[in-house]
């Protein structure tokens, strides 16, 4: 394996923490011929604002943008689930050729009809920008004809990547801002922005908030209502979570609307506990804010403390490699590993930027191989070299990993359990267990071959 | 009540598909692609596509699924995307080294009209192609046709691209499985085996879809038909095609193209049909029945005949590809239950529905067909009378779990189950199988609503 080939133009994309002067390549859309991993502009759009569970999603384009797009990410709604059905117009050959803007229109209106959503949004896709129909004028006219908001979400695939893809969903999510009554809200409130409820975690989220005593306005996107995120310039800060999905809109709520953001992660014990303490901080002229936070944290890092001690033991000093979407993830990752004693081996996202990587260089131990935007092979080639025995991933990795005879956890869209949050380090921890220490990696033909080689285990 | 936004009232949509029951064009081809040993499918168009396409069949088979993509910009989208696919082409082969680069289009390089024919020749008049190695191509345009229809192009392109015309013939049968699992094509090829014959089959996804742990990533694993054996398919005695959807348009290629001979026939689900698919290859080739064969098919009527009862007058919704959709009617009709809503994505055609009438002209309740259609109007109808047993993808899941019918997963894709890539439901076997399935999923139910009197032990 060790003579697979790389790439001249990918070797840039590859680094060795210690070994070269640090220059890392990023940020570029794929080469032509590569096995990445990445996806589209309507991909990112979608995740971000798929969850508003009671808008209408309307995918403008051929059937397959959308059929492959219908549930696939566990967002939870506490109410209502419009947000899991699949529309599409279905574009068919005649469309393509006389263009599709009427058939748009009377889905819409449709659609509109029948469910009586709160707001709509509408994407394009790839073919929509190429035939030129003009999305937005007919998102227009329907907004006035039914008095709900249309909103269309420019998320034509070839425009980028997914990142392109949050900054068309949050322009348009910010259209919605600015809509709704303030006057409700208290000064101690707060918008969490980037979190999407997947296996229910913006109710953790949402929990910790509500008992240090601030208001949560709006969750974008997690479990969000339409009327909430109309309210949301009443809050008092935005709380933007993750890689940057949604910091466009914070950034824009801040220049319209004044509303300062911080940016946080609720991965990982040392994590979570910096984002509350540091939403307590912001609002030091209500103490007993900060109080409440303390006895919190306490609380909540001694429930689970005993069993997390318990699953260290059994990991500790075993490797893993990640490669995930955003770096800002990987950060929350590397520091939840360590946490659990775990080395990691090898760390690369799809979508980071040069700062990115250069916090990642600084956080990573000597010969720990950063990688942006791989293939299957450069993965495969250095999980072997570095024989990890964890894969954290998406989709697309969790049959490499498996083929390959390590353990798997996936921290992408197909995680079932909340792994954010105290309670959600505890799941991770728990699954890490699971996957690391299964008896099934015994009966891996490499592994039993390579005995000695591998880690103790 | 996921699906508590489902209205009973049916209303005639003409602009808009609800919960489609099909996916486009490139994932079908992309999956014959995979059936070709050592193939890289290449997606012409922008990345998200296959991203999509890729993650869809990796959670469909629990397994690595490779292709690439020519990664389309703003200016490919304006100039075209010849660029691309030349470098494409480059990069390819000269770090993935595969046999053959299947190229499929997209809705996005087919509306630009991108010459996909032109662009290869380009690329091998200027030694772009290592010697030995191929380029062939599939038109995929997903604004027509389906994921059946991507699967039949690309199918069709490997008889184009490979098939050569041999002065003499030889006892070789061809064998076109269709869009079906890798377990499937599997049991086909062990069927033709039993019969003493020798086969090509194209595409073979079993090996390589369905493999085993290696504790190595393997790009390109063992499966697949061979360029040399797809050479050879022109020289064969005759093909036989399994689902006219999926299969005919290559096998009717090869007659052209090669004077092969072919058969094309329902896919080999249930007894009836696998007994014309036996009796087609057993004509054709001249070879004799094996008595294993017999026995197996004995084995399955005994299944029948024991739980027939339990068959009886079931009324049972369907939603599936159009091959599988008729294949499986006529398997129920048989059975003596009553499938009474048939639904598939794909717009079939005229002829397709008239046969999947006369498929249920003899069952007597209020048939419901709609070819060309989406799992909302099947929700739909299902809400307005109920049926005993659902039929269909993973997706057919929400309906089963909203109104609490029995349900059995078949066809593509199924997202949260193992076992349709190792387990066949095509020939003896496989019906023996789909027979189990059946009726786990009504007895089940059966004990579940029974009363503490009403409670049996043997059934
Ligand atoms: S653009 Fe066409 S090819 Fe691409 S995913 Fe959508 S329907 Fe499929
Ligand atoms: S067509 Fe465009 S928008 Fe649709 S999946 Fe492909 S790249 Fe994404």
């Amino acid at each position: 394996m060790a003579s697979i080939p790389i790439l001249k133009e990918r070797e840039k994309h590859i680094y060795r923490k210690g070994a070269e002067p640090f220059n890392l390549t990023c940020g570029h859309h794929s080469l032509a011929g590569v096995v990445s991993q990445r996806a589209c502009v309507f991909c990112g759009s979608r995740v971000v604002l798929y969850p508003i569970a009671d808008a209408l999603h309307l995918i403008h384009g051929p059937v397959g943008c959308a059929a492959y797009t219908w549930d696939i990410r566990g967002a939870l709604s506490s109410g209502p689930e419009l947000h899991r059905l699949s529309f599409t117009t279905d574009l068919r050959e005649k469309d393509v050729i006389f263009g599709g803007e009427k058939k748009l229109h009377r889905a819409l209106v449709e659609l509109i009809d029948t469910y009586q959503p709160r707001a709509a949004f509408v994407y394009s896709t790839c073919i929509v920008g190429i035939i030129g129909d003009d999305v937005a004028a007919v998102c227009r006219q329907v907004s006035r004809e039914k008095a709900i908001p249309v909103l269309p979400v420019h998320s034509e695939g070839f425009k980028g990547t997914k990142k392109d893809g949050y900054k068309a969903a949050c322009e348009a999510l910010f259209k919605l801002v600015g809509q709704g009554p303030v006057d409700q809200i208290s000064p101690w409130s707060i918008n969490i922005l980037g979190e999407f409820n997947i296996g229910g975690e913006a109710w953790i989220i949402k929990s910790y908030y509500e008992k240090m005593g601030v208001e949560v306005v709006a969750t974008m996107t997690g479990d969000g209502r339409v009327d909430a995120i109309r309210r949301s310039h009443g809050a008092a800060l935005n709380v933007v979570q993750c890689s940057g999905a949604m910091t466009t809109l914070a950034d824009m709520m801040q220049a319209r609307y004044g509303t300062p953001y911080i940016r946080v992660s609720y991965f990982g014990l040392e994590d979570t506990s910096k984002a509350l303490y540091d939403v307590a901080a912001h609002f030091k002229d209500n103490p007993a804010i900060m109080a409440r936070t303390q006895a919190l944290v306490r609380g909540e890092i001694s429930a689970i403390f005993p069993e997390l001690q318990k699953i260290k033991a059994a990991v500790q000093g075993k490797r893993a490699a990640i490669y995930v979407g955003g770096a800002f993830k990987a950060f929350s990752l590397i520091k939840a590993l360590r946490y659990l004693g775990m080395d990691v081996v090898l760390v690369g996202s799809q979508t980071g930027n040069d700062a990115d990587y250069e916090t990642l260089r600084d956080m990573c131990d000597d010969g720990t191989i950063i990688l942006d935007d791989a293939n299957p092979l450069e993965l495969s080639k250095y999980i072997i070299e570095k024989r990890a025995d964890l894969f954290i991933g998406g989709v697309k990795e969790r049959p490499i990993a498996y083929k390959m005879g390590i353990g798997f956890c996936d921290h992408n869209h197909e995680r079932k359990t909340p792994l954010a949050g105290y309670e959600g380090m505890l799941n991770f921890a728990r699954e890490v267990y699971r996957s690391v220490n299964s008896p099934v990696w015994r009966f891996a033909p490499a592994r039993a071959a390579a005995g000695k080689g591998a880690s103790p285990c | 009540m996921l699906l508590r936004h489902t209205t009973t009232e049916i209303k005639d949509r003409t602009a808009l598909t609800v919960n489609p029951a099909k996916t486009c064009q490139p994932i079908g081809a992309m999956y014959a692609a995979l059936g070709i040993h050592g193939c890289m499918p290449h997606s012409h168009g922008s990345q998200g596509c296959y991203a999509y396409h890729r993650s869809a069949l990796t959670r469909h088979y629990k397994e690595p699924v490779i292709a690439a993509t020519s990664a389309f910009t703003e200016g490919a989208s304006v100039f075209g995307g010849q660029a691309n696919l030349m470098q494409a082409i480059d990069n390819i082969f000269s770090v993935y080294n595969p046999d053959v680069i299947a190229v499929h289009t997209t809705c996005l390089s087919e509306t630009i009209g991108d010459d996909i024919p032109q662009i290869v020749n380009k690329a091998m008049a200027e030694g772009r192609v290592p010697a030995g190695k191929y380029v062939i191509h599939a038109n995929t345009p997903s604004y027509a046709g389906s994921h059946i229809t991507g699967f039949a192009g690309m199918t069709k392109a490997m008889v184009d691209y490979f098939a050569e015309t041999a002065s003499a013939r030889t006892k070789t049968v061809n064998l076109i499985p269709g869009f079906v699992e890798p377990s499937d094509m599997a049991e086909i090829r062990r069927m033709a085996a039993e019969m003493g014959l020798e086969t090509i089959m194209f595409p073979d996804t079993s090996g390589v879809l369905n493999g085993p742990m290696t504790g190595k990533y393997r790009m390109y694993p063992p499966g697949g038909v061979t360029v040399e054996a797809l050479r050879r398919t022109g020289s064969s005695l005759g093909t036989v095609a399994l689902g006219h959807l999926a299969s005919g348009d290559a096998a009717r290629a090869l007659d052209v193209k090669c004077k092969v001979p072919c058969q094309i026939l329902d896919l080999p689900i249930g007894l009836g049909a696998t007994d014309r698919f036996v009796d087609t290859l057993h004509r054709m080739a001249g070879v004799n029945v094996p008595d294993s064969l017999t026995f197996e098919r004995g084995q399955m009527v005994d299944i029948i005949a024991d739980m027939h009862q339990y068959f009886y007058n079931k009324r049972v919704g369907l939603v599936g590809d159009p091959d599988q959709l008729l294949a499986l009617t006529k398997f129920l009709v048989s059975l003596d239950m009553a499938p009474v809503y048939l639904v598939t994505g794909t717009s079939a055609g005229k002829k397709f529905e008239k046969h999947l009438r006369a498929a249920v002209a003899g069952v007597p309740h209020e048939v419901q067909i709609k070819v060309g259609g989406d799992m909302h109007l099947f929700h739909q109808w299902i809400k307005q009378a109920p049926v005993d047993l659902l039929i269909g993808n993973s997706y057919v899941k929400y309906i089963a779990h909203d109104e609490d019918i029995p349900y059995v997963r078949h066809g593509f894709p199924i997202l949260d189950r193992v076992g349709h890539s190792y387990f066949p439901t095509v020939g003896y076997r496989g019906g023996m199988r789909l027979l189990e399935k059946i009726l786990d999923a009504l007895l089940d139910r059966k004990d579940r609503d029974a009363t503490d009197i009403t409670f049996e032990l043997v059934m």
